[in-house]
């Protein structure tokens, strides 16, 4: 099963890779009062 | 190609490239579509190809998979994610030249597709068949729309990044990812080429592409059409912002590693078909806290469903979605997929994904662009989506439940064993047992293209109904205060 040795790293390193953007989305702000972004979209465009 | 769209802000935005990909995604659904009766009629009477190898089955099932899924699918994608992401970033396209680059690069794709796959050119790959000249287009416009994506979220006036955007940079990425992966050719001519991988080593590759094709192509880019139009047609905030967030990360988190359920009991080691299974049933959670979390929204305005047709056709979209995610994790559990493997169940499951899903929600968030986008107050008629939603939902049932039976019976007759020892049932057997539940399949479909006409119908009547004398004819957002 050589593909494992692809598959595996890539997948491992897409799991860090999605763990360094949700850790810059925190560090961001992207989580704070999120209730209120819900509403934004709806006060006109 | 710019249009004033709020008079207030003076917003300028990029919508020429979006009313292309929603024109082309209306006709590349009906030509999609037409194609699926076709073979479906064709495996209740074969003698239909004619004996033309052109229209044989064989060549033109990947050009039904091809159109509906990429053609179809793929421009309501583009569409809707350039027209969302200039909205909730408050900014124009970055690059409106580059996206018009991934509007003809697209179509051309498609053109190739439809000319290459009826001639039989294809690498064998099930939802990857188009010939390497054909993926390395299909890569360069893909990285170009991420530029353009991206880019423009880059440039966003707004700090936060509302969730349907990171549905759709989510797909965006895997998409990339996965299609790069399994498309590593050596060609050994223009329109020939082997794959790096062999054996089992192929066909785990593939089923990694093939299942998050369907996470990331056919879920993801669409869940993110649920967060904005539902929201913005209903006039109600997502029922939980904090539960899209989760849906979101648990989502992308768990899906890469569900491929494997596509190849039990062959000779990919076990501990990898477990971990398939494992991952599978671990995504009924963030799939179904979505489908609440969609359904939800409506809550204080579901007297919307009774008027607003369009309404109606997405959440019912959001159903099948519940239902077809509830679906596909029991399919994955080795037992019960020894039963419906190869079987038409699958071929239910999927069209209960595609028809109910994919095709409902795309169908409401066209309904939603077009009087957005040619700048009417209205759809030409609520009627005729009415009439479009019934026939549709009548097919999609007749279609789903004769393959269920089909399936079962089929799996069922495939394991039967004679008291000696032997299969009970030949193949051909199987073949003709079906026969009847195929003609309803057929006609299951033929009305789902029938409701497709409907809305083209009741478009392009649409865009020509006289303009109203505000500029600013976008949807007024009267908020109505949650109580």
């Amino acid at each position: 099963m050589d593909v494992l040795y692809l598959l595996i790293p890539i997948s491992v390193l897409l799991v860090f890779a999605i763990i360094g953007v949700f850790w810059w989305a925190l560090q961001k702000g992207q989580f704070d009062n999120i209730e209120r972004e819900g509403d934004r979209i709806l006060r006109g465009d | 190609m710019s249009v004033i769209t709020k008079a207030s802000q003076s917003a300028v935005y990029d919508d020429g490239v979006v009313r292309g990909f929603a024109i082309m995604s209306v006709i590349y659904g009906v030509v999609g579509m037409l194609v699926g009766v076709i073979i479906a009629a064709q495996l209740t009477w074969p003698e239909l190809n004619m004996g033309i190898e052109w229209l044989s089955y064989g060549r033109l099932r990947p050009l039904h998979t091809n159109a509906v899924i990429f053609a179809f699918g793929g421009c309501v994608l583009f569409a809707s994610s350039y027209y969302v992401v200039q909205r909730t970033c408050h900014t124009k396209l970055f690059l409106n030249k580059l996206a018009w680059f991934t509007f003809w690069g697209w179509n051309l794709v498609i053109v190739a597709a439809v000319v290459t796959l009826p001639m039989g050119l294809t690498q064998g790959k099930e939802y990857a068949e188009l010939i390497w000249p054909i993926d390395l287009l299909i890569a360069v416009v893909w990285v170009s729309y991420a530029v353009v994506f991206f880019g423009t979220v880059g440039i966003r006036k707004v700090r936060h990044i509302y969730v349907a955007n990171w549905f759709f940079g989510a797909y965006i990425i895997a998409v990339a990812l996965l299609h790069i992966f399994n498309n590593i050719q050596i060609p050994t001519s223009a329109t020939h080429s082997y794959s790096v991988y062999a054996g089992v080593q192929d066909a785990m590759m593939q089923w990694w592409y093939g299942h998050n094709a369907v996470g990331f192509f056919l879920t993801a880019g669409f869940l993110g059409m649920m967060y904005y139009f539902i929201p913005k047609q209903a006039q109600r905030p997502v029922y939980s912002y904090r539960l899209s967030i989760l849906h979101f990360w648990s989502l992308i988190f768990i899906y890469i590693w569900a491929g494997p359920h596509h190849l039990h009991y062959t000779s990919l080691p076990d501990w990898a078909q477990t971990l398939g299974m494992t991952f599978s049933i671990m995504l009924w959670m963030p799939s179904w806290g979505g489908m609440i979390n969609g359904l939800m929204t409506l809550s204080g305005a579901w007297d919307k469903l009774r008027t607003d047709p369009v309404i109606r056709m997405m959440v019912v979209a959001i159903a099948f979605y519940g239902m077809s995610t509830f679906e596909g994790p029991l399919m994955s559990i080795r037992a019960v997929n020894a039963l419906s493997h190869y079987t038409d169940w699958t071929i239910g499951h999927v069209h209960s994904g595609a028809l109910g899903w994919v095709g409902f929600i795309s169908f409401g968030a066209i309904y939603c662009l077009v009087p957005w986008l040619w700048k009417k107050d209205r759809l030409y008629s609520n009627q005729l989506v009415e009439w479009h939603f019934w026939i549709a939902t009548t097919g999609i049932l007749l279609y789903i439940c004769a393959m269920w039976v089909s399936g079962i019976m089929e799996g069922l007759m495939w394991r039967e064993y004679t008291p000696q020892g032997f299969l009970a049932n030949s193949f051909v057997e199987t073949v003709a047992a079906k026969h009847v539940e195929n003609v309803i399949r057929m006609v299951g479909g033929l009305m789902y293209l029938a409701g497709a006409l409907i809305m083209s119908y009741n478009l392009w009547r649409t865009v020509r109904l006289p303009s109203p004398a505000s500029a600013a004819a976008t949807p007024a957002p009267a908020l109505i205060p949650a109580e």
